[in-house]
């Protein structure tokens, strides 16, 4: 039997596909988030060199990890609509994008909770700090550009075209930052070369998949109310039971 | 009829856009204007010590530029836009990327260039050693096309949007900081006795990359903003 891998990729069948998997995501995020979180602060021992500061890395990493990924994810997808013309992918894309600033930002505020003891200092211009507030920039522009054209198709399209050169220009900024800092100062701190505490590691990994978890279930969500709002004028929406109510 | 090859088309874009803004000469004012502006409000802010003013020079004259490109951008195709041209371009049989390259050149002439003339007269304000001088030319020379190239696409997918200027900036501007970065660097290197090939030829590489790519990205924004 020949599956028919493109059925999802209608709206139609995609928002009641989105209905049923969201609880799914929802739930696993919210388990693996407590247990990420009992095992962060109970299990994983204080670290030698940082004391308890330490622990913020259990949501900074994820955070910093996923806002990257994010980009690229959007990326694609604004891509994918771009070049195929899929309705979907382009509404995923739009449904990523606060989600990605969302991580960015949580990326920089817990950074900076993070330095204020560490380095006595709440902001450092250090490269990948810099990188990161540039990504948060990014991600605003596409959701600014986004937002101010009124035809969804256009916002769409430009929009896209703005994410693939962003996506473009990422290595480009990250590497000319970099060398911008080895120039402007020495060394900052960094992790010195021990290795994670096994406990450290099971901390932020079971973390990191919450937030995945996280992501997909909110971009499903908002993918959901794109396309109610969007197709809004069509029967099928019509005849949906939350609607017609 | 004679088919114009594609170098006949770019000197003839060129050319028509110098001519409509040697029109409207006021436009190429204030942006220079501007320019001057904003570099001498920086001592007054920061208060007149020499030392600190000739350390912070290339960095304030490449911010001053790049906040003087951002402002000249959105009249790159918004007149076009407006009466017509612009469709009459995109129906044209030639390229549209290189209609695009001809416009984007003849924005940097216009609004590129009088600030990299401007450039020196400045910097002696903040006290620039001569040397220092040259290599923020080079540099202003080789990255301020880079500006009115990547300041096209923004331009191009801004187009008719209302708030389109603080919108453009927002989109533009993240993506010029390798300019601003390897420009300033350039200059620092010089004032620190160090070599400067490096960052000269990043921008460079910069500048050739945006030549090959921003028209053709610049020519689909045009049609993804005209449909």
């Amino acid at each position: 039997m020949a599956i028919n891998w493109f059925k999802y990729s209608a709206p139609t069948t995609f928002y009641g596909l989105a209905g049923k998997l969201i609880p799914w995501f929802a739930t696993s995020s919210v388990i693996l988030a407590a247990i990420a979180l009992y095992i962060g602060f109970y299990v994983a021992p204080t670290d030698a060199i940082q004391g308890e500061f330490y622990r913020i890395i259990f949501i900074h990493v994820p955070a910093s990890i996923l806002s990257m990924f994010l980009y690229l994810i959007m990326a694609g997808y604004a891509a994918l609509g771009l070049i195929f013309k899929t309705r979907l992918s382009s509404m995923m894309a739009t449904a990523i994008a606060p989600t990605g600033a969302l991580f960015a930002f949580i990326s920089l505020w817990t950074g900076a909770l993070w330095g204020k003891p560490m380095w006595g200092a709440w902001w450092m211009w250090d490269a990948r700090l810099t990188s990161e507030l540039i990504l948060l920039f990014l991600y605003l522009g596409f959701i600014a550009l986004h937002a101010s054209i009124d035809d969804p198709r256009r916002a769409d399209r430009a929009a896209a075209l703005l994410a693939i050169v962003g996506s473009v220009n990422v290595p480009i900024i990250y590497f000319s930052v970099k060398w911008w800092n080895t120039l402007h100062q020495g060394s900052t701190i960094k992790f010195s070369g021990t290795s994670m505490h096994v406990a450290m590691q099971q901390a932020m990994f079971t973390m990191l998949v919450a937030c995945w978890l996280y992501a997909i279930a909110v971009a499903l969500m908002r993918v959901r109310s794109i396309i109610l709002e969007r197709e809004r004028n069509t029967t099928w929406i019509s005849e949906l039971p939350e609607v017609k109510l | 009829m004679k088919r114009s090859s594609l170098l006949d088309l770019l000197v003839l874009v060129i050319r028509r856009d110098l001519v409509l803004a040697m029109r409207r000469r006021a436009d190429v004012l204030t942006t220079l204007i501007f320019f001057v502006m904003v570099v001498s409000l920086f001592p007054l802010g920061v208060g007149p010590e020499m030392a600190m003013l000739r350390k912070m020079a290339a960095g304030v004259l490449w911010v001053a530029a790049l906040l003087s490109s951002m402002l000249s951008l959105g009249r790159l195709f918004s007149a076009d836009y407006l009466d017509g041209t612009l469709e009459q371009m995109m129906l044209a049989p030639q390229s549209l990327s290189m209609l695009v390259l001809g416009k984007m050149v003849a924005h940097w002439m216009v609004s590129g260039l009088p600030l990299v003339l401007m450039a020196p007269v400045l910097g002696l304000q903040f006290d620039m050693s001569v040397e220092a001088l040259g290599v923020l030319i080079l540099g202003l020379l080789l990255g301020s096309p880079v500006l009115s190239m990547i300041g096209a696409i923004g331009a191009a997918l801004t187009l008719g949007l209302r708030g389109g200027g603080v919108l453009l900036s927002l989109l533009v501007l993240p993506l010029t900081i390798p300019v601003l970065i390897f420009g300033t660097g350039a200059v620092e290197a010089i004032s620190s006795g160090l070599e400067i090939t490096s960052h000269l030829s990043f921008l460079g590489a910069l500048l050739l990359l945006a030549l090959v790519f921003t028209p053709w990205v610049t020519a689909q924004a045009l049609r993804i903003s005209m449909e």
